[in-house]
């Protein structure tokens, strides 16, 4: 029997991203650096996140003309943003064609109470997560990947980094836990019991755990694969740093070399000017990303 | 490197196989097979040609090393590849097709039969998978899907289509296990 767009083939693409570096460009150029850097994946978008927090406003899906040259332009697999909630724009995402979507803060939430039911569309999806209740929760929504939420567009990794760290204790908190005490955690997670009771067995998710939010360096890239995250995505902190050419391939380099600390230091030589940074503690808290979704 | 590798562990391990990860020249040593997961073959291409470790394993294929590719692999075996001049090791007289069915949204399951590993069939998992346009006449077809090749054998080689480390079913890794100790 023939099966289209089951969870094997969903979570399975993941699968093979893992190690990679997925890159957001916003032209056909910048899609084919990224490629001959060696992102195993890119992102397609209107602005990068760094762009969308200056502009303010309502940040919604990118025209689908973009994303469409960016298909053209390269062979590797070619993702997009959708609002939180807004399943026309997913639905469009896929007519398309995109081969991932990402329902995601860092676009304005289109529905305050609710996320997408991914469990409806072909089209797998990644969404972000700041512990595990609420990646449980994605993933009973039917994503297929996860990644921390980081705080997008900052070039300040220290969001992903208390994300993952959250995410894997909350997993050692379960793993340890007598089989009697898990659906009182569940409770308190907002998690599904089943997914609670996988997290409890395994160790582990059920899916793939990316990197993203505030990565801007070869060496943010090695810690966050240091702590424990299958690969990375970096937002501004390519396109938006002094050399974004060299800078892709060091960060390709780095996340699979990430516990070889000479080769880091070799290919963070010469990488020009990273991007701006900001510090969290002056971005009001109305205006963080990443306390969107629920 | 980059790619399903953790999902080759794992099925390896439970074949009592020890198994090693390759992401340098000095990780070659001492190894009997190499595979190449799924992943991005391009991504996978610029790591082989960055510090020559392509090189050191295209010496190792002359010495007939057993070596498995799957998806990505196999496009990294081939001599052929249809419409690019990415990376690759030019080591099976194949033509692949990449992306060949389709983006993601095509990306499908099917049972396939594989003569060589008996009746029952394999569920194979395709996701964005190239198939095999053309061979030549040294390579051994080992199963196709609907008239396209997804699994081939030239010596001591083998490559597929689909992800045989996605599945619990582990007889595609036992054949390449039983090629490397008959090459022993």
């Amino acid at each position: 029997m023939l099966e289209i767009g089951s969870w094997k083939v969903k979570t399975g693409l993941a699968e093979m991203l893992k190690g990679g570096v997925i890159m957001d460009v916003t032209t056909p150029e910048q899609a084919k650096i990224a490629e001959e850097a060696g992102a195993c994946a890119v992102m397609a978008l209107e602005r990068v996140p760094s762009d969308i927090r200056a502009a303010g406003g309502v940040a919604r899906m990118a025209d689908p003309t973009i994303i469409q040259r960016i298909m053209d332009a390269v062979t590797i697999p070619v993702m997009a943003k959708a609002r939180i909630g807004h399943f026309v724009e997913a639905q469009i995402l896929e007519a398309l064609g995109a081969d991932y979507i990402d329902e995601s803060e860092v676009l304005t939430p289109a529905d305050d109470l609710y996320h997408i039911n991914k469990h409806d569309f072909k089209v797998p999806f990644v969404c972000g997560a700041r512990n595990l209740g609420e990646a449980l929760r994605r993933i009973g929504e039917g994503a297929a990947m996860i990644r921390t939420k980081g705080e997008p567009g900052t070039g300040n990794v220290v969001e992903a980094v208390r994300h993952m760290r959250t995410v894997m204790s909350d997993i050692r908190r379960l793993s340890s836990m007598p089989k009697e005490e898990l659906m009182s955690a569940a409770k308190e997670m907002g998690a599904p019991y089943n997914l609670v009771v996988y997290v409890a067995e395994n160790g582990k998710l059920p899916v793939v755990n990316f990197a993203a939010g505030g990565i801007a360096t070869p060496a943010d890239a090695a810690l966050m694969m240091q702590l424990g995250v299958d690969g990375i995505f970096v937002g501004s902190g390519i396109f938006k740093s002094g050399n974004p050419q060299a800078r892709a391939k060091a960060i390709v380099l780095a996340t699979t070399h990430y516990q070889d600390a000479k080769v880091l230091a070799e290919i963070s030589q010469d990488l020009g000017e990273a991007m701006p940074g900001l510090e969290i503690a002056t971005i009001a808290s109305t205006e963080r990303m990443q306390e969107r979704g629920w | 490197m980059q790619g399903a590798f953790r999902e080759h562990r794992r099925a390896f391990e439970s074949l009592n196989c020890e198994v090693v990860e390759v992401r340098k020249p000095a990780d070659l040593q001492g190894i009997q097979g190499l595979v190449f997961p799924g992943g991005e073959s391009t991504t996978m291409g610029k790591l082989l040609y960055n510090d020559g470790l392509g090189d050191r394993i295209k010496e190792l294929a002359a010495q007939d090393m057993p070596m498995f590719g799957t998806c990505a692999g196999m496009i990294l075996l081939a001599k052929y590849i249809n419409d690019s001049d990415q990376y690759r090791l030019n080591l099976m007289d194949i033509t692949v097709k990449r992306n060949a069915f389709g983006r993601q949204i095509a990306s499908f399951e099917a049972d396939i039969t594989i003569p060589a590993l008996g009746n029952d069939p394999v569920r194979a998992v395709f996701i964005r998978a190239p198939y095999v346009q053309e061979v030549a006449p040294n390579v051994g077809i080992l199963a196709e899907h609907e008239g396209k090749i997804v699994f081939v054998r030239q010596g001591n080689m083998i490559a597929s289509a689909f992800h045989p480390e996605l599945t619990p079913d582990k007889r595609v890794h036992q054949y390449f296990l039983n090629i490397i100790s008959e090459y022993q």
